[in-house]
């Protein structure tokens, strides 16, 4: 079969896939969000810091002073162990603090980050105008902060970022999974409905589908009614080819079976047996090749049921009697119980005919035919005049006849058929001489 | 014997009918369905040739009805249709064996000898002649309180004779009754047969006499 892909595999793939996308979206969002959250928090208590200290600045007899109040650094002090750095400046002369602290001159409430010392700093700046000596000068306050609580608070948010995605991500697939199976599903119901049919289960297939896969199942149901229709003709074919062949020929038959009756001379009667033996010929090669096209039709979709050879055989046997009381010949029937196999029942019975109908033609007048059959092993031996040694491995060709079959009227097919009724049923037929004197043997073994 | 005959094919219905009233029987033909019923109601048969496909229907559906008006006339079908296929359907149906066209008339008797004996022979079919009693089904001779049981061919020719005592039979006619027109057979061959039935006729009335340069014939002394 050629396979293009799994629709679960690609299904799979496809929602796993958007799964692990939406969750890394989802870890990136998260994350940027919390740290968006935790600067400000930062920015907030460093404004806070920086106005209480601005606020704490005042102009006393033309003096600027600074008394920065405790609770300005300690609430710095309680979010982490962070050290903090500050300047106050009038304009562009600083007042107290660290001189070289970087500021942004002219702005007031702005926060950025920004190098000092080697780290990173958190910064803001504030400032106010405030009246020294009759002039409006600016004081600005700035504060820095080291950012490792924002490092060690971002480092656990991403932990828990990482952890939620990685749920969101099993539970999503949990769910692609399920989601897939169940699409397929419907898919794997046809499939073993239909495979689960026995050969001549032509009837359309009525499992409830998705309306997705309703074209599929009318396709599906459209071919088989065709298999069907076609079957059925075929079938029909040989019905109707057997009835246009064999109605004629069996009044040809009948007319010269009648004249042989009613005609004297010799060289007519002759002619007469000719055509009669003609007759016989073209209406048996006809049957067995019909017959062999049946076996072939059948040996592709064999019908299995369990059966009984000795039954088959017995049966078979009781059909043949009258015939072959025509040449007294006797049957000589051993049956043992036991035994069974499955297999078709009309190749088996096809097949014992022909070997039966095989042995009652090759027969001598008032001989008998053995036929015993042991388990599933059938043995059909007569006092005809045997296999020729030359031959005996390739009888079973199709068309092949002995090289001593006289004129007895024959299509060279019947053993072909049981032969190739035994292999489709992995059996085997097999051609020997009968031990007791002359004749042939012909055994039929099928597997229990 | 009384027999219908059901075949839509003419020139095969008139040959059947020719060779089994040359046979001695009696035989109605009925080219459809509708005609075979009209036929069963109004008269008995000993025995029926069905055939299959008929203008007016299937013969099975025939049988079908025979069968459930408990109709027990014997049936043996007359079928054109395949070997493998349908062939237990006609049993399973009733009818009481079948024959493939185109058919060996030796072989139609003999099955319609087998299926008469299988139905036990309502009617009595013994015969007497002379001071022999022969049963042609059970295939026996009574002579001399003594019971022979006769082979298939020793059979056939007695039948033979028995339906015409006294009437002379060339061996070629004798040859045809007993041989297929298969089988590769000299006209002596029949002297073999004779001669078994006068040695079972021993010590009766009844004997088979030759008729040189002619046939034999039956005679009752």
């Amino acid at each position: 079969m050629n396979k293009r892909g799994s629709i679960l595999r690609r299904l799979m793939l496809q929602l796993v896939g958007a799964a692990a996308v939406l969750a890394a979206i989802l870890f990136v969002l998260f994350q940027s969000f919390a740290r968006q959250l935790a600067i400000e928090a930062q920015d907030n208590t460093l404004f806070a810091s920086a106005s209480a200290i601005l606020e704490s600045v005042s102009v006393q007899q033309g003096e600027v002073n600074v008394d920065i109040p405790y609770a300005a650094l300690s609430m710095l002090g309680n979010v982490s162990d962070d050290r903090v750095f500050y300047r106050i400046g009038m304009g562009a002369v600083p007042l107290t603090g660290y001189d070289d602290l970087p500021g942004k001159p002219g702005a007031d409430a702005v926060s950025w980050t920004d190098q000092y010392r080697g780290d990173d700093l958190r910064m803001v700046q504030v400032s106010r105008a405030l009246s020294v000596a009759g002039t409006l000068r600016d004081v600005t306050v700035v504060v820095g902060q080291t950012q490792g609580g924002l490092a060690q608070k971002l480092a656990q948010i991403s932990r828990m970022a990482i952890f939620i995605g990685a749920i969101y991500f099993v539970v999503a697939s949990l769910f692609a999974y399920w989601t897939a199976r169940s699409t397929v599903r419907p898919l794997n119901a046809v499939a073993e409905a239909v495979a689960r049919r026995g050969p001549l289960d032509l009837r359309p297939v009525t499992k409830p589908v998705p309306s997705e896969m309703a074209p599929l199942m009318v396709a599906l149901n459209a071919f088989i009614s065709r298999l069907d229709r076609s079957l059925t003709r075929s079938e029909d074919f040989i019905v109707e080819a057997a009835h246009r062949v064999r109605t004629p020929l069996a009044t040809v038959r009948a007319q010269a079976e009648v004249t042989l009756r009613r005609v004297d001379r010799q060289e007519n009667r002759n002619a007469l047996k000719q055509m009669i033996r003609a007759v016989d010929e073209s209406s048996r090669a006809a049957g067995q090749l019909l017959d062999h096209a049946m076996v072939a039709f059948r040996t592709d979709h064999l019908d299995q049921q369990a059966l009984d050879l000795g039954a088959i055989a017995a049966e078979v046997v009781e059909r043949q009697t009258p015939v072959a009381a025509l040449k007294d010949i006797t049957f000589d029937v051993d049956i043992t119980a036991g035994g069974g196999f499955n297999g078709d029942a009309i190749l088996i019975q096809n097949a014992v005919t022909n070997l039966i109908d095989n042995a009652v033609k090759y027969s001598p007048q008032e001989t008998t035919i053995t036929v015993s059959v042991k388990g599933n092993s059938l043995k059909i031996c007569d006092q005809g005049p045997g296999f020729p040694a030359a031959d005996i491995d390739t009888l079973t060709d199709r068309f092949a006849r002995g090289t001593n079959v006289g004129n007895t009227v024959g299509s060279g097919l019947g053993l072909t058929i049981a032969h190739e009724v035994a292999l489709a049923h992995n059996g085997a037929l097999t051609l020997s001489q009968n031990p007791k004197g002359t004749g042939a043997c012909v055994t039929l073994s099928l597997p229990s | 014997m009384r027999l219908l005959l059901v075949e839509d094919n003419a020139r095969l219905a008139a040959a059947i009918s020719d060779m089994l009233v040359l046979d001695g029987h009696a035989v109605d033909h009925a080219g459809d369905l509708a005609t075979a019923r009209d036929f069963v109601d109004t008269a008995d048969y000993d025995l029926i040739l069905l055939d299959i496909m008929l203008p007016d229907g299937d013969g099975r559906v025939f049988l079908q009805g025979l069968r459930k008006r408990a109709l027990d006339v014997p049936v043996i079908v007359l079928t054109a249709r395949s070997e493998v296929s349908d062939r237990v359907g006609v049993l399973d149906l009733g009818a009481d064996d079948y024959l493939v066209k185109p058919f060996d008339f030796s072989e139609l008797e003999a099955r319609v000898r087998a299926v008469l004996r299988r139905r036990g022979g309502a009617r009595s079919n013994v015969q007497r002649i002379g001071d022999i009693a022969f049963d042609r089904l059970a295939g026996t001779l009574e002579v001399a309180d003594e019971r022979i049981d006769l082979r298939n061919r020793e059979l056939r020719l007695f039948e033979v004779f028995a339906a015409n005592p006294n009437m002379i039979f060339s061996k070629t006619k004798l040859v045809d009754r007993l041989f297929s027109a298969d089988e590769d057979v000299s006209e002596n061959a029949i002297e073999v047969y004779v001669g078994r039935l006068r040695k079972h006729l021993t010590g009766s009335a009844v004997t088979i006499t030759t008729v040189r340069g002619v046939g034999y014939r039956l005679s009752i002394l």
